[in-house]
């Protein structure tokens, strides 16, 4: 008797196990790494001009009193000529995008502008990816919210897709545009 | 000839473009003074790369991880605690970006469940021990 109320338990706990598995197993994948950052000030930096025929970017431009988009971008990203459309179109809407190149090629960047076209007033160069470590991002391309105040309002983790738009054009808004 | 060499050229396409950038200087370079260098390394073995995210950024040849071996060993030359360092990180990654464990509301569990399991097998043996008695 006694041992069917032990095995009985070993049962009930086997099969609590799987459900913990089942349940975790069915989850979407969740692999991306989010800034926690959300809410802080753009620590202080001062990055040179990534392209001659526009300045480069400090903290203090983006605590400039306007709101702005910056796109955290690379011309070896092919995610990043993916989203230049999407780009482009919140330029259009009003948008004030400006960015910083990660580990980029001045060359490199002129022909991506040539080819995918050049929504940024400022593009700062940074050759060892310090404004990453800086404001919490973990990759390219990364495009945060930053109020005109500096601080970091919104991170949006890969490239902008078409639909992605209106939620930017939103935090814009919301960060006092 | 032609079709093969095209067909190499497909083969050997990275599955994820990288950037034609040098590494930065201290990504691959050791620390001169090896004591402050065991210190960058006993760091950097506990960091996660972001990049590839079951590598520690000691592993990784991502050049993020690189550039974030760069940035420590920087530091840690300049005289910076490592555990400063980490906490630095953490602040902007969270508890992800490091391998060492911590109690948090959330890992609690984790280091309560052994020591009540043993308490259990502890009791189980007792009683078992006493009955024989």
């Amino acid at each position: 008797m006694k041992g069917v109320r032990w095995s009985l338990w070993v049962l009930v706990a086997f099969a609590a196990l799987v459900g913990l598995f089942a349940l975790q197993l069915s989850r979407p994948k969740h692999d991306q790494v989010e800034s926690t950052m959300i809410g802080q000030p753009v620590p202080q930096f001062a990055l040179g001009a990534a392209v001659p025929e526009l300045p480069g970017l400090s903290s203090a431009d983006l605590a400039n009193g306007q709101p702005h988009l910056l796109n955290i971008f690379a011309s070896w990203c092919i995610p990043c000529a993916a989203e230049a459309p999407q780009l482009a179109a919140l330029k259009g809407q009003g948008a004030p995008i400006v960015a910083v190149a990660i580990r980029d090629r001045t060359n490199d960047l002129e022909d991506f502008f040539q080819r995918y076209g050049n929504p940024f007033s400022r593009v700062g160069k940074d050759d060892t990816s310090r404004i990453q470590f800086l404001i919490g991002s973990s990759g390219v391309p990364e495009t945060f919210v930053i109020d005109g105040k500096g601080i970091i309002r919104h991170q949006h983790i890969g490239e902008i897709r078409p639909e992605d738009i209106p939620n930017l054009m939103n935090r814009l808004k919301e960060a006092g545009a | 000839m032609r079709w093969l060499a095209v067909l190499l050229l497909a083969l050997a396409a990275p599955a994820f473009a990288n950037d034609s950038l040098p590494p930065a200087p201290y990504a691959y370079r050791q620390l001169d003074d090896p004591k402050l260098e065991a210190k960058a390394e006993a760091l950097m073995e506990t960091l996660r790369c972001l990049t590839c995210q079951s590598q520690s950024i000691a592993d990784s040849d991502a050049s993020m991880a690189g550039d974030m071996r760069d940035e420590i060993r920087r530091r840690i030359a300049a005289g910076e605690q490592p555990e400063h360092i980490r906490q630095w990180l953490i602040a902007r990654y969270g508890d992800y970006i490091s391998y060492e464990p911590r109690v948090t509301s959330a890992t609690w569990p984790l280091f309560v469940i052994p020591l009540a399991l043993i308490a259990l097998g502890v009791v189980v043996v007792l009683r078992r021990l006493a009955r024989r008695v």
